[in-house]
């Protein structure tokens, strides 16, 4: 009953936060200086061809007027259509949310077992010098942003030592089989392995981008939560079992450990698809981020709308599934 | 299995020789010819929308669509899908004589009625070409024989330098009507010398070589174009041999490269850096524009800011273009600047005071310049200060003549006719100047429809004196284009500024 409660209440205020964010949206981009007629009006352009262009594109009308001609499409899965590539903006941004999606778990993947490890080997060897060397690592890869990781790694893996490729999703000669855009798990799915080393290739230093300073954060936070069940009586009474310490670290110590993690990493997974746009801009990666950046700079208000709406659902429903994985794993919730 | 250390080094090397599978490399020799292109192309239709007046996606567009008349690489036309054209001995009707032999990337062939039915289309306001205003000028196209001729409604002598500019594509007519707007921008087709195999949005195109194509088949048969908007990533990817070919570079890295595994060319490009002058507040005195205009040193700041790469410049024409006057140049002169702003009661200790705006990585070393321009005006008695804008900023306040009292920008003029120069950037009217003086507009007013093309290349030179005399604008420099590429192809630059790969070679 808790968990179906808390189900109930958040997608409840799931929907007025969407409602709040489409009002923002829409009417901050229209706000802001620079609207697309301005972006196309050729050298030459008369008063007349701002007018005709404005109409052409439905600007013309009063902000309000605007607004609710978007709402009553959006209800009915229209979102309108993209300025600049003149393609239905739902079709355009579905079609890139697999590619954003995969290369954010694969990070995230990274992340937790970069983190994870970090935080194991960190307390295996507590006291010692490599725990402070895992801290000195942590502390680097929190202190570095994301895109700088990004230029170091094209710079080694890339440039100095290139074996994974810098730019792309997939390398353009190869005929893909794909019938979503998921082309990393259908890969698996097909065992096409070639286009699944291809596709790791491509996405292997976006993603670990991303995954650095996520990795960080989880290798701290789970070293500090270790440390402290360590010290509980239970773990006391592994030990004198006589159970080596790392048995007591990975079979007793960290499943308790590792709950307040888990909800960190829910939290920190909505910033690391956030972390996309830039990620993906650097990598000419071919997902939600980049074309929100080129939507932008363009100022395809349909498109920027639609992107910024995607995103917002991607993060309640991340924040909300953790919520819910938070209250089945933990007891308390769970028996309340 | 059970992952011991041994297992998970076996599979990290796994993994790792798995993702060099398919990495080009420098000395092979170049079967498929990749080029790291700095922008997206967001859609195949270059007549309608933002992307037809984007001059940076042009070079792909004419990759795969064949312009009206062919533009040569020195900006100068040459027959294309039309060998013959002009204007009726009255200049009432134009008449243009249209290519035979030539097919569409699906075999059908060109005629006479694709050349006729695109000038109708992008004339029709409903079709919402941003060009229409142009296209407009006629009307009544029609077909006799290979021949099109259309009525010219309003005189503009430009008409024909149009068809090898922005929008002035042909597209099929017949494939068009068939597929729709829809299905022609997921299969596009073209007369040009490559054909469209696949287009991933943000992230390549890939082309096959138009065996067909009437101006000879490419060298290379495969292109692929790999969308990397960002600099440092592009020269990644030449300097790793992911890619053959790429531009637009930060001129410390192009210097860093070309001499070593990969050569480079640098020219002269149709662009050109400007600082607007917007006739308000000092602005207004005539002795504020030209020190403004007296205090810079274009050729230091082309020297020390962009390693040498630009072409100062004094009016806003480029030597390639048809109205260039090498005879009118503003000098370098800190003293004459001193001078001037003192005849207005303006000095060192009491600047006059006005604010300037600038992108920021727009263009290179933009607001870099800007500072090492309000550096040397601080030194005469000018206090300006900058405003970093973005550039969708500069286009709505431009349209509504509401700059700041100097505003950088940059102008590109492909077709290097004054009109698209000096023209809509300085004629009052125009949405695209912020310079309403009367006398500059009584000036432009008549070339607008003048039909003796001497008088009317004379009558811009005088233009372009007039300013330059009194400081309505001030021309900084002409841009150069950074081309890096592997040793196995050889790249015609195109002054233009468009990256054409029908144009690159086998070395």
């Amino acid at each position: 009953m808790q968990i179906l409660r808390i189900l109930f209440l958040r997608l409840l205020t799931t929907l007025v936060t969407l409602a709040g964010v489409a009002v923002i949206v829409f009417f901050v981009i229209r706000v802001v200086p620079g609207n697309p007629i301005a972006m196309m009006l050729p050298p030459g352009a008369t008063e007349a061809d701002v007018a005709r262009l404005s109409a052409l594109y439905g600007l013309d009308k009063p902000l309000p007027t605007q607004f609710g001609i978007w709402v009553a499409g959006v209800m009915q899965g229209d979102f309108g259509t993209s300025i600049t590539t003149r393609q239905p903006v739902l079709q355009l941004v579905l079609s890139r949310l697999p590619a954003t999606l995969e290369l954010s778990i694969m990070a995230l993947v990274m992340a937790v077992i970069l983190g994870g490890i970090a935080a194991l080997v960190g307390t295996r060897r507590r006291g010692t010098g490599t725990e402070g060397a895992i801290d000195i690592a942590n502390g680097m890869a929190l202190s570095v942003p994301d895109f700088l990781w990004g230029l170091i790694l094209i710079l080694v893996f890339g440039v100095l030592v290139p074996v994974f490729h810098i730019s792309g999703r997939v390398t353009p000669s190869l005929d893909l089989p794909f019938t979503t855009n998921f082309y990393l798990f259908e890969s698996l799915l097909r065992l096409r392995f070639d286009l699944w080393a291809d596709i790791v290739s491509h996405m292997f230093m976006p993603a670990l981008a991303l995954a650095i300073p996520l990795a960080a954060i989880i290798g701290q936070l789970l070293k500090q939560s270790l440390k402290e069940t360590m010290n509980l009586d239970y773990v006391t009474l592994a030990r004198t079992k006589g159970y080596g310490e790392t048995r007591v670290i990975l079979r007793e110590a960290l499943r308790n450990a590792a709950l307040p993690t888990l909800t960190l990493v829910g939290v920190q997974f909505t910033f690391l698809i956030g972390g996309t746009v830039i990620i993906e801009r650097l990598f000419s990666y071919e997902g939600l981020g980049n074309m929100a950046i080129d939507a932008v700079i363009n100022r395809d208000l349909p498109l920027i709308q639609g992107i910024v709406i995607l995103f917002a659902v991607i993060f309640v429903a991340v924040n909300m599934i953790v919520d819910l994985l938070y209250a089945v794993l933990n007891p308390r919730l769970r028996h309340a | 299995m059970k992952l011991n250390r041994r297992s998970l080094l076996k599979l990290s090397a796994a993994t790792m020789a798995a993702g060099t599978i398919g990495l080009p490399a420098f000395a092979q020799q170049i079967d498929e010819l990749v080029i790291a292109y700095n922008v997206n192309l967001p859609s195949w239709d270059p007549t309608v929308g933002p992307s037809a007046v984007n001059p940076t996606i042009q070079g792909i567009y004419q990759s795969v669509f064949d312009q009206y008349i062919l533009q040569q690489p020195d900006l100068k036309p040459a027959p294309g899908l039309l060998t013959e054209w002009g204007w009726n001995d009255d200049k009432t009707q134009i008449w243009m004589t249209v290519r035979d032999g030539v097919t569409w990337h699906d075999g059908s062939p060109f005629t006479a009625e694709d050349v006729a039915w695109n000038l109708a289309r992008v004339a029709n306001p409903e079709t919402g070409s941003p060009i229409q205003f142009v296209w407009g000028t006629l009307a009544n196209h029609r077909v006799e024989g290979n021949k099109v001729i259309a009525d010219v409604v309003q005189f503009d002598p430009t008409i024909f330098k149009w068809m090898y500019f922005l929008t002035g594509y042909v597209l099929p007519k017949a494939y068009y009507e068939k597929v729709g707007a829809e299905g022609f921008e997921a299969a596009p087709i073209g007369t040009g010398p490559y054909m469209v195999e696949k287009f991933e949005r943000n992230a390549f195109v890939r082309l096959k070589a138009n065996a067909n194509y009437w101006g000879g088949k490419p060298d290379f048969d495969t292109v692929t174009i790999k969308f990397v908007p960002d600099a440092a990533a592009r020269v990644a990817e030449v300097e790793s041999g992911n890619s053959h070919v790429t531009l637009e570079m930060p001129y410390e890295e192009y210097d860093r490269l070309k001499g070593g595994p990969l050569a480079g060319i640098a020219t002269p490009i149709s662009d050109i850096g400007m600082i607007f002058l917007n006739d308000i507040e000092a602005m207004t005195d005539p002795n504020v524009r030209k020190a403004a205009a007296h205090a810079i040193d274009k050729q230091a700041i082309i020297d020390r800011l962009l390693s040498g790469y630009g072409v100062k410049i004094d009016t806003l024409e480029t030597p390639e273009y048809d109205a260039y006057d090498p005879s009118i140049t503003v000098e370098y002169s800190p003293e004459k600047a001193v001078e001037l702003l003192a005849a207005s009661g303006y000095s060192v200790d009491n600047p006059v005071k006005f604010k300037i705006q600038t992108t920021k990585g727009f263009k290179p070393k933009d607001y870099e310049m800007m500072q090492a321009i309000v550096g040397l005006w601080r030194k005469v008695g000018i206090e300006a200060e900058i405003e970093v804008y973005e550039i969708a900023k500069h286009y709505e306040l431009r349209a509504a003549d509401q700059l700041a009292p100097a505003a950088f920008y940059n102008w590109g003029n492909s077709v290097g006719d004054p009109t698209t120069s000096t023209g809509f950037a300085m004629f009052g009217p125009s949405p695209h100047s912020v310079w309403d003086g009367k006398d500059l507009i009584d000036m432009i007013g008549p070339l607008w429809g003048e039909k003796d093309e001497a008088k009317r290349i004379d009558g811009w030179k005088a233009v372009d004196k007039y300013i330059a005399e009194n400081a309505l604008v001030i021309p900084l420099l002409q841009y150069v284009q950074p081309i890096l590429y592997a040793p196995g192809v050889v790249v015609t630059p195109h002054a233009s500024g468009a990256l054409l790969p029908h144009l690159m070679k086998r070395a």
